[in-house]
């Protein structure tokens, strides 16, 4: 039996064993927003709170990232000099992350780790140094639908150590291997805890009224949906900003700039989005999608289709309902998947 | 309310029904409590698919621009100054619209609910004449809307519309009480230091993700100033500086046609007060040249003048 106990006012002397490895966050909230914050102790956790605003892909995706710093000086003998930027000094631990969260990072890692040899060195890096130990759901938020799209409530994919929440103490399963270390010396769970943790997932799982159907999506071909007629009316309301996949948490698209100043410069990444006509302006003039209806059609394309198409399956969507909260506009993702399967 | 809805909905499908215009542009209800999404009803059945509500933030103006065939719109009084403005500046035709023109009830700002009822999960809200229903698991609570109301609807001087083809329900209450000049710019009276510290707070969680820029319907520039690339004006990081650099100048962009319609800040999914700077800038317009914008179809604002003759030597030269 791998099940840990810990009583949450007991999680210091879990936290300390972390904090020797790793500088640990956890979500806390911060006026009505809830932000990843740096946590030393159990009483700066919060337990009483639905997701963060923004996602964790910032802290292994930054939304401006330097990839290396140069130096040009023609007087030079050196020539040009590129170098890398120092690494990030101590591995983070993310505490209290949600399964939805946790499972877009497991869907990340089929994007910057698609091919073994040639991995996105910036993601990998940080990837790998980096521990989750997450909370699972009891109170989904009206706008989740996880449970539609291979994740739910209590899910463990990505995750290192999935936590339960039984009220005044929570139920530590360890899900790689790398986690057990830290939980092994706590208390065995007993079946009562571990009955009630279950019973509390199928009541989460209950409590997720949010559905997406997908059956037509993936069994019609890519030109079918694409041309589907139901985009002409989705897109009407959208004015492109790029508030829906900056906050969703399996959007990764970047965009490479270097900035210069003398003959110093640096190279950067910053999170660029299939919402501006900018993303796919060519330098002669030409924008292949030029159009408003371009732009939002491919954010769901790409969710919905592409992805499971070139990664086994797997959809750019967690159902966290990020993208459909934060839409000034409101346009709920559910409902646009929902009218393109329609046929 | 329940009379303002049917009255919408008759106009509109009359009007769909009469083929006057293709389309009329309005709301319908959001998909999550305290939204309403901007709806375009094409046929006469659709037109009951229309509502309003005090969650009706967003600008519909932003909706006519490049519009070629006659649409009809709802809009209460900030958003008819925007189409005044816009037809100012021949980005709509005021022969292609058709305004059905509303008294503004004050459009509520969701997250000063929110922070009502800290750590509280809100399933509905409904509106019960001047109150808000609010309930979740486990609570049921009652606001006063005028409790909650967006900031600029607290200062709004005009929430009856200045243009129109049809009044919708009666005209009401034309401001919104607040004392516009004095929140307009509160950081006036403060030292250099003091300002860019608060300047500094205000901005910094931007996430650029230009929803503020999108949602207003000052901003149809072919090409935005910060997605220019031959010069790049504005750096793309989030780092201070660029954020800063884009916020100044979109604000100065906005100068003497900004009409105080909130939408910006309702739109930002951070909660940014991104109108400190606009309503200053509208502040000192109004103060400098008398000018406010948005009530008059003709009137050139100040900023897009030029005169030979102009007091200024270095307008002149
Ligand atoms: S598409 Fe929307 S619901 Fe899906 S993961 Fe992204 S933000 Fe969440
Ligand atoms: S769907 Fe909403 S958040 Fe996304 S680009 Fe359109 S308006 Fe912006
Ligand atoms: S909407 Fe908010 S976060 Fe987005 S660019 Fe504007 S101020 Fe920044
Ligand atoms: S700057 Fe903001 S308040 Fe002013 S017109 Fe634009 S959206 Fe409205």
């Amino acid at each position: 039996m791998l099940e840990k106990i810990v009583f949450k006012d007991k999680l210091d002397g879990l936290l300390d064993k972390l904090g020797r490895e790793y500088g640990l966050f956890a979500p806390v909230k911060d006026g009505i927003h809830t932000v990843w914050t740096a946590v030393f102790k159990a009483g700066d956790l919060d337990w009483n709170f639905t997701n963060t605003d923004l996602s964790p892909k910032g802290f292994l995706f930054p939304q401006t990232e330097c990839m290396l710093v140069f130096e040009n000086d023609p007087g030079s003998t050196e020539g040009m000099i590129l170098k890398q930027p120092e690494p990030e000094d101590r591995p983070k631990a993310l505490f209290n992350i949600r399964p939805c969260d946790a499972k877009a990072f497991a869907v990340l890692d089929l994007v910057f780790e698609q091919d073994p040899e040639k991995p996105d060195v910036y993601w990998k890096e940080k990837r790998g140094k980096t521990l989750l130990l997450g909370l699972a759901c009891n109170n989904p938020c009206p706008a989740c639908f996880c449970t539609s799209v291979n994740c739910g409530p209590h899910h463990t994919d990505g995750l290192d150590i999935l936590m339960q929440d039984l009220g005044d103490r929570l139920l530590l399963t360890p899900v790689s291997p790398r986690a057990e270390g830290f939980i092994s010396d706590l208390d065995h769970a007993s079946e009562k805890d571990i009955k009630l943790a279950s019973e509390l997932e199928q009541k989460a799982v209950g409590m997720i009224k949010g559905r997406v159907n997908m059956e037509n999506i993936q069994a019609g071909s890519i030109i079918d949906v694409f041309e589907h007629s139901a985009w002409e009316r989705l897109h009407e309301s959208c004015i492109n900003c790029g508030t829906c996949t900056f906050y969703c948490p399996t959007c990764h698209c970047f965009d490479i700039q270097d900035e210069t100043s003398g003959v110093y410069g640096r190279r950067v990444r910053n999170w660029d989005t299939c919402m501006s006509p900018l993303f796919t302006l060519h330098a002669s003039g030409h924008n292949p999608r030029g159009g408003k209806l371009a732009r939002f059609r491919q954010r769901f394309m790409h969710k919905f289709k592409y992805m499971p198409f070139r990664l086994k399956g797997a959809l750019g969507c967690v159902g966290c309902g990020r993208c459909t909260q934060k839409c000034p506009v409101n346009i709920d993702v559910r409902h646009v998947v929902n009218k393109i399967n329609n046929n | 309310m329940q009379e303002l809805i049917k009255q919408i909905r008759d106009s509109a499908r009359q009007l769909l029904e009469e083929g006057k215009v293709h389309c009329v542009i309005g709301y319908r209800q959001g998909s999550i409590p305290m939204r309403a999404q901007p709806y375009f009803a094409y046929t006469p059945e659709e037109a009951d698919n229309l509502t309003w509500s005090c969650f009706c933030t967003h600008n519909l103006a932003k909706y006519l621009i490049g519009r070629k065939e006659p649409s009809a719109i709802v809009a209460q009084g900030c958003v008819t100054r925007n189409i005044a403005g816009l037809i100012q500046e021949n980005q709509v035709k005021r022969e292609n619209i058709f305004i059905l023109g509303l008294n503004s009830p004050g459009m509520i700002d969701h997250r000063r609910v929110q922070a009502r009822l800290p750590g509280k999960i809100i399933h509905e809200v409904l509106e019960v004449s001047d109150h808000l229903v609010i309930s979740g698991p486990g609570f049921e609570e009652k606001f006063l809307k005028r409790d909650v109301k967006r900031d600029n609807c607290y200062t709004c001087t005009n929430r009856n519309p200045v243009i129109y083809d049809q009044l919708i329900g009666e005209k009401g209450e034309e401001t919104g009480g607040g004392n516009i000049d004095k929140v307009a710019a509160p950081w006036e009276g403060l030292g250099s230091d003091e300002r860019w510290k608060r300047f500094q707070e205000t901005f910094k969680e931007c996430i650029r993700c230009y929803a503020c820029r999108d949602a207003c319907p000052l901003c149809y520039c072919r090409e935005c100033f910060v997605d220019e690339s031959r010069p790049q004006w504005c750096g793309k990081t989030v780092d201070e500086s660029d954020v800063y650099a884009f916020h100044i100048l979109r604000a100065f962009h906005c100068a003497g046609r900004c009409t105080d319609c909130g939408a910006c800040e309702s739109a930002c999914p951070v909660g940014i007060k991104m109108r400190r700077l606009t309503s200053k800038i509208e502040k000192d317009i109004r103060e400098m040249y008398g000018f406010t914008p948005g009530l008059d179809t003709e009137a050139i604002p100040p900023l897009s003048v030029y005169r030979p003759d102009d007091s200024e030597e270095f307008m002149r030269k």
